[in-house]
């Protein structure tokens, strides 16, 4: 591999780990401090995505879909929450496992009643679509980079919100003591519906952006969930910063992986996985 | 209570177990005497991923059958139809029901190779005829032939092989080839290795990825900094559009030409948004062959199913024609699936495709397309390999 390649590989590690970040990011806070195990949250990244194709397809606008669909899938978030979710946060987590579940199987029957299974593709929305060259016969996709810098942000917000605002304040201290929290006059029921809200939203947030260089099929949620877990157990179970780290890793490991040790791609990000928890068991950023 | 249940229900199974012994002789002495009818079991995905390519398969077999008032060489057939989810791990069971319980006569499907390699397994267990209308795993008709296997469709080694060729004949030596690893990929891959080192080319690279992995950045990269003359891929589905788009974007299709085996790019130009346009990829199909048989099949299925048929259709139209084929060397005698299987293996198919016949190992013989994408459609750009027959490595039979 030549210095060139060598980094564009390392471009291409950090985009990629910075769309995982955004897709974990949802699920750290809905699983670190709501302590709910969500394996929908793959639905919701698919939703995100089927939102952006349909909404693109209305007003033929993908930023003009995002500003209409992140507000949408925060609404449905928090009605699921009222629904179901707020009947499992004392029931152990075989059943939130079961019901959750249940939700994948519900979206995605759905999904192909309204749809149908074909793949569709989202175009990038026109001021991003050019390329910048970057060899002789290589360019890189300003769409790629325009997400980066959104993840980039993304964190930077969730970061600032969770650790440096009042309702940060009152969410890591929900996921401390539940009852100590509401015993303090605090309505704990807002709060876990908004951090449900939060987390549904980001995983359509992160599906929206991803519609057009990913194109929308089915069975497109189930792929992000288990690399959106395993980020989430590498980074440390509610830390974002913990999932962005984690999440940059992986995107190096499976970049690098794919070209360096092809015969071992399928298994370097569990590597990673199992060498980081051997290492820490709790996590890279988990706090006590 | 909890102990007692499970008593409780080996009682309930028993009895029903005993009705059904029972009942079931009756039945089956009920269709003896009705003598003439044939079960077929459809075991096709109706839902998930692959559900339109399982319904389009039953309309393209059904539409034969209704073509022919109903029935197949004299005999009426019988619809037995299962969802087999393209589950492998639930094949065997599926299969095995519609062949204990239900008593077809003929097993029709599937999509999924792995659930097919299944199906075939207790095909050749029970000796029930099996026709694939999909599955392209080279295997079915290599090392796992049977004389009850047949396949209506194309082998995975078909349009890929067509392709080796295709690629030398352009004057490309040095070509990297990427899929994933699965078989199908690695088939697709070995195929067209195999014809396009045989004409003097030479693999720079082979890359895999995954399945279904469809981060292709790293390897766009790496193809660039390779710089082969040309680039083959087998993906398909969300896969193909990610890949076609991400070349594209890449800045790569202006540079370094892309050549796609089969279904890279059936079902799925319209979300390629114009990144396929001018990609040439090669199948047993093509969406303007202007033989009479097609015209003729895309205008009826139009009519019937307000919409157009695709390659699956014509292979689910084909199984039927192959089934009749067989039917009719009973004379209008009892079913005997030897008598069919054997006049089966003579069948002529007047596809749409194009004609065909049934190698020994009773994979298609035929006419493998080279195809361009123009607009939304992949076109005619001539015949890559006339009567191309899958070698059958490894078929003893």
């Amino acid at each position: 591999m030549d210095f060139v390649s060598f980094l564009i590989q390392v471009l291409n590690s950090l985009q990629y780990g910075l769309l995982l970040f955004l897709v974990a990011s949802g699920l750290t806070l809905v699983f670190g401090i709501m302590g709910i195990i969500n394996l929908a949250h793959g639905s919701f990244y698919m939703i995100g995505a089927y939102l952006a194709f349909a909404l693109t397809s209305m007003t033929g606008n993908l930023m003009l879909s995002i500003a209409l669909g992140v507000p949408l899938a925060f609404a449905f978030g928090a009605l699921l929450e009222w629904l179901l979710f707020s009947h499992l946060y004392k029931r152990d987590h075989l059943e939130q496992v079961l019901l959750t579940y249940g939700l994948i199987l519900i979206f995605e029957e759905l999904r192909s009643l309204a749809v149908g299974d074909d793949v569709h593709g989202v175009a990038i929305p026109a001021i991003f679509s050019a390329s910048i060259p970057l060899s002789d016969n290589l360019s890189y996709p300003v769409y790629r980079l325009v997400i980066s810098v959104v993840c980039l942000a993304l964190a930077g917000g969730l970061y600032y919100l969770i650790q440096r605002t009042r309702l940060g304040m009152m969410i890591r201290a929900g996921s401390h003591d539940r009852d100590m929290v509401k015993a303090l006059g605090i309505d704990i029921n807002v709060l876990y519906r908004t951090v449900f809200a939060l987390g549904v939203a980001l995983a359509a947030l992160a599906g929206m952006l991803a519609a057009p260089i990913s194109s929308v099929y089915p069975g497109m949620g189930s792929s992000v969930l288990i690399i959106s877990f395993v980020i989430v157990v590498i980074g440390g179970v509610g830390s974002v910063w913990g999932a962005l780290v984690a999440a940059l890793l992986i995107g190096f490991a499976d970049t690098f992986g794919k070209v360096l040790l092809p015969d071992l791609a399928g298994l370097m990000v569990y590597l990673v996985m199992a060498v980081v928890l051997l290492w820490r068991p709790e996590g890279i950023f988990r706090k006590g | 209570m909890k102990q007692t249940q499970p008593q409780v229900r080996r009682i309930v199974r028993k009895t029903i177990a005993l009705a059904l012994a029972a009942v079931i002789p009756a039945l089956g002495a009920f269709a003896a005497q009705a003598a003439d009818k044939v079960k077929v079991g459809l075991m096709l995905p109706y839902t998930g991923t692959y559900a339109s390519l399982g319904n389009a398969i039953t309309n393209g077999f059904k539409q034969y059958v209704t073509e022919n008032g109903g029935k197949l060489g004299g005999h009426e057939i019988e619809y037995f139809v299962v969802d087999d989810e393209s589950d492998p791990s639930k094949a065997t069971e599926n299969a095995s029901k519609l062949i204990k319980r239900d008593q077809v006569d003929v097993l029709v499907g599937t999509v999924h190779s792995g659930v097919a390699l299944a199906m075939a397994k207790v095909a050749r267990d029970n000796k029930t005829l099996l026709i694939i209308p999909n599955a392209g795993a080279d295997e079915l008709t290599g090392p796992l032939c049977a004389p009850n296997v047949f396949r209506s469709s194309f082998s995975a080694w078909q349009p890929a092989y067509a392709m080796g060729k295709i690629v030398a004949d352009r004057g490309h030596k040095n070509v990297v080839t990427v899929t994933w690893k699965y078989s199908f990929g690695e088939q697709s891959v070995a195929g067209f290795k195999e014809a396009f080192e045989k004409a003097g080319g030479k693999i720079a690279k082979e890359l895999y990825l995954p399945f279904p992995n469809v981060e292709f950045q790293p390897f766009l990269t790496e193809i660039a900094s390779l710089k082969p003359d040309a680039v083959f891929v087998f993906f398909a589905g969300g896969g193909a559009v990610k890949f076609v788009k991400d070349y594209d974007a890449a800045g790569l299709k202006k540079s370094i030409p892309l050549y796609g085996s089969g279904f890279l790019t059936d079902g799925t130009i319209d979300a390629m948004g114009g990144s396929g346009e001018g990609l040439m990829t090669t199948l047993h199909y093509a969406d303007n062959l202007t033989n009479p048989k097609d015209q003729a099949f895309r205008k009826a299925y139009a009519l019937a199913y307000k919409a157009q048929p695709d390659v699956y259709a014509v292979q689910g139209y084909d199984a039927a024609q192959m089934l009749k084929t067989g039917l009719e060397g009973l004379k209008g005698g009892k079913f005997d699936k030897e008598v069919v299987a054997k006049a089966m293996e003579t069948a002529k198919v007047d596809s749409p495709r194009g004609a065909f016949t049934l190698s020994k190992a009773h994979n298609p013989v035929q006419d493998i397309y080279l195809r361009k994408v123009e607009g939304r459609e992949n076109k005619l750009v001539g015949v890559a390999e006339k009567a191309l027959a899958d070698p059958a490595r490894g078929c003893r039979m």
